[in-house]
């Protein structure tokens, strides 16, 4: 126990969440919102990692669960009276049975069949709210009537604290005898399988998982913009920025997606005045992560915390 | 009863009868070896007890119950286990954590187990050996330890039947022993164990019974000695057929007509050396697959080299041709072909038939030929394309279909046909008469004699059907696990190798 106490895994979190903490009160607000999209952002990554990492399953629809979570919570607040705690939780209700209905029958499919699946389940999605533009406002997106909170430094704390929950759950089922199995399940079904294991439930509680996170985190984002718009939750752009932010992080880390995600938030940003070209720098950087790094920033201090202990 | 009963298993992959109407039981206590040349369908086999691939007809009962067609979980729960040939051990998790996946519950409600669990895991690591490895990461373990793991993991489920494939491929002599022992400790507890091998010989004294197969059917079954000394198992693995049980060396000379192959050897080896292998070494991660194998082949001479699976030909081949990296050398008309691309290798004039003929399934027969002949100018191309269907006249009847809804033995000559159309100046042939039926196998060594006279093509031939190698080849090399052990012309081959390999 004390041994687990003295392990950098253990403290390390810790300390950075301590440091984390106190940033609102040195930080503008500027710098605050920024942090606060990348820490919603970071629990896209992770819940993605989830079914990549640990399942082996390529799902190109990370937005489609986000964009359910975001469009069902943001549709229940313009159109009821409910407390928005509970239009979180029916937009995360719309996101796990939509992940349902897609995962039921895609999970069947195997290797590029399921991740086609996914992709075209975004297409979709963003069709149907061009489509429905009177309920759902189109391109333009929905003005919301209530925000989680107004000032920034509120809305910084709702996004590190829900950011970190997702964080310690999914660290703790990746590590448990669930993380075992999927991650047996993702590197050889057959054995796996054989091994007594029904690998398609393992996949579809994996999915269902990331599906429960995504909704959230996407429910969350829209009560802190204030917006629904699919350029923010549904768009494939962001669907490949996702990817991109778990790849640079480090695949099966939560950790890692958090750095990634952070950093191509904070990059987008920094690299702002470069216009259209921004997006063209993060994209050959990450290009070059992928290269020379496939283990992602995770795996490289991994690498050189290890060298050195 | 028998707790493991199987009756009229049948499977089809497109034209390839894969397991035919096939039939046996093992009881508790009993080692039951199934028994088979390459491609007779045993590993299928294993595959449709285990629900892996589905059976197209019959039943497989476990204590009484059906489970063909069952889930493959669901036969696991039932108590049916499989060490796969294949180690694909996870690489994150230590020894320990591989083996505890074994012992987990099939729930997604329990996120952590008991400490027993990890007390257990330790036991089968002793158990099969791997105690003082542990705690290690598979790819630090050595190949024969990851081999014990799998086993480790399936001793973990405690199956009433164990299903072996292949357990003692590529693994040296003692280590065969203690898994051999380990295997025979398993059956005294009273597990039921069903053992794939490719040699009878090699498992004799192992197993109880013995179920031999071949091209998806049961041709003999019982005792090792008994099936060792049947007349169909004899045909199977000589090729030909003899009237005695032991054949005498005179005879399969004569049955072969090798008489002229040494002045043949001595002809061939006057003319230059066409290819020239010196590969020192070829590894597959840890194991060893290929160890100095020196080979010349001469221009117009058929050279084979013989072993049984697993020996290594295709690993020769694959090296030859640039698929798998080498120590060592291999040159081609003084050039070193090391380093190169199969496509380069191949615009040298050396031609593979691979032994799992990698075919373009749902192309046509004809497109299939073209793709073979895709460099050749038009009229070239239409008389390559006239003399492969001279010579496998089946492949013009059949040009405009799909390569999968082939039989084996169409597919087979398609294999070569399609080589040819690159107009090789060496053939390579890996396995040609894999599985096929004897009157298929006379219709290639018809097409292989045909195309030596009329055109003196080199061909270098891998084979484990030694009656077929010897029968065509100028000179032979043998190969065991890796090794060469043996050369020279066929008809010392049969003198001095012969009785030994057969």
């Amino acid at each position: 126990m004390t041994q687990m106490l003295r392990s950098p895994k253990l403290w390390l979190p810790l300390v950075a969440v301590a440091v984390l903490a106190v940033f609102p009160h040195f930080m503008g607000y500027y710098f605050l919102g920024v942090l606060t999209v990348a820490y919603y952002f970071a629990v896209y990554a992770m819940s993605w990692d989830l079914l990549f990492g640990y399942s082996g399953e390529v799902n190109f629809g990370p937005t489609f669960l986000v964009g359910l979570g975001a469009y069902g919570a943001a549709l229940l607040n313009t159109n009821t009276a409910l407390p928005l705690w509970l239009c979180v939780v029916g937009g995360t209700a719309t996101a796990v049975v939509g992940g349902l209905l897609l995962a039921g029958p895609a999970l069947r499919l195997r290797g590029p069949y399921f991740g086609l699946v996914t992709l075209v389940s975004v297409l979709i999605l963003s069709k149907f709210i061009t489509i429905f533009a009177g309920v759902t406002g189109g391109e333009i997106g929905l003005a919301l009537p209530n925000v989680l909170s107004i000032s920034s430094s509120g809305n910084y704390y709702w996004a590190l604290g829900f950011m970190v929950v997702s964080g310690v759950v999914m660290t703790v089922i990746a590590n448990s005898n669930i993380g075992l199995i999927l991650e047996a399940s993702g590197q050889d079904p057959t054995e796996t399988e054989a091994l007594g294991f029904s690998v398609t439930k393992f996949k579809l509680l994996a999915f269902i998982l990331s599906s429960l996170f995504s909704g959230i985190a996407g429910a969350m984002t829209v009560f802190y913009l204030g917006t629904a718009s699919p350029g923010t939750v549904v768009a494939l752009t962001v669907t490949i920025q996702i990817i991109i932010a778990t790849v640079l992080g480090g695949r099966r880390s939560i950790a890692g997606s958090i750095i990634g995600a952070v950093f191509l938030i904070v990059a987008g940003e920094i690299l702002r005045p470069l216009g259209q070209l921004s997006t063209a720098v993060v994209a050959a950087l990450a290009l070059l992560v992928l290269l020379f790094y496939p283990d992602g920033f995770f795996g490289v201090l991994a690498r050189v915390a290890g060298g050195r202990r | 009863m028998s707790i493991l009963q199987v009756s009229g298993l049948s499977k089809r992959f497109g034209g390839l009868r894969a397991v035919n109407d096939l039939a046996f039981s093992v009881d508790r206590g009993e080692i039951l070896g199934l028994i088979g040349p390459n491609g007779s369908g045993k590993s299928t086999t294993l595959s449709l007890i285990m629900g892996i691939v589905r059976p197209d007809a019959g039943s497989v009962r476990l204590d009484g119950r059906e489970a063909a067609g069952r889930r493959t979980y669901r036969i696991a729960e039932r108590g049916i286990g499989m060490v796969f040939q294949h180690s694909r051990p996870l690489k994150r998790q230590t020894v320990l954590e591989n083996i505890k996946l074994a012992l987990l519950p099939n729930t997604i409600f329990q996120l952590f187990s008991k400490p027993d669990v990890m007390r257990r895991a330790r036991e089968i690591a002793e158990r099969v050996g791997l105690g003082e490895v542990a705690d290690a990461l598979p790819e630090s373990l050595a190949y024969a330890d990851l081999r014990r793991l799998e086993v480790a993991k399936t001793i973990a489920l405690n199956p009433a039947v164990l299903l072996l494939d292949e357990p003692f491929a590529g693994l040296a002599p003692n280590e065969v022993r203690e898994f051999s022992e380990l295997v025979t400790q398993l059956r005294d507890e009273g597990h039921a164990i069903v053992l794939v091998d490719h040699n009878v010989k090699a498992v004799a004294s192992l197993v109880d019974r013995v179920v031999a197969m071949y091209v998806g059917e049961k041709i003999a079954e019982g005792t090792p000695a008994e099936v060792t000394g049947d007349a169909r198992v004899r045909e199977v693995y000589f090729g030909g057929t003899f009237d005695e049980a032991e054949p005498g060396k005179e005879q399969i000379k004569e049955a072969l007509d090798v008489e002229s192959s040494a002045e043949a050897a001595a002809k061939a080896e006057a003319r230059p050396v066409m290819l020239d292998v010196k590969i020192e070494s070829v590894r597959y991660g840890k194991a060893q697959a290929l160890r100095d194998a020196n080979i010349q082949v001469h221009e117009g001479e058929f050279v084979s080299v013989v072993g049984l699976n697993g020996a290594g030909k295709s690993t020769l081949f694959k090296s030859i041709l640039g698929f798998v990296a080498y120590d060592g050398d291999v040159v081609w008309q003084g050039t070193s072909l090391r380093g190169r691309t199969p496509a380069a290798v191949t615009d040298y004039g050396l031609g593979l038939c691979p032994e799992t003929r990698e075919l373009f399934r749902y192309m046509s027969v004809r497109e299939n030929l073209e793709m073979g002949g895709q460099r050749l100018a038009k009229p070239e191309l239409r008389e390559s394309l006239e003399r492969v269907f001279e010579l496998f006249p089946v492949l013009r009847e059949r040009q405009k279909q799909a390569a999968f809804t082939l039989s084996g033995g169409e597919q087979q000559q398609l294999t070569i046909a399609r080589a040819l159309m690159q107009r090789p100046k060496l053939l390579i042939l890996d396995e040609p008469t894999l599985g096929l039926a004897p009157l298929i196998i006379e219709n290639i060594s018809t097409a292989l004699e045909r195309l030596r006279d009329e055109t003196g093509l080199t061909i270098l031939l891998g084979e484990q059907n030694v009656t077929f190698a010897l029968k065509h080849s100028d000179r032979i090399y043998l190969l065991e696990t890796g090794d060469l052990t043996w050369q020279g012309d066929a008809e010392s081959f049969i003198e001095e190798a012969g009785a030994d390999f057969l």
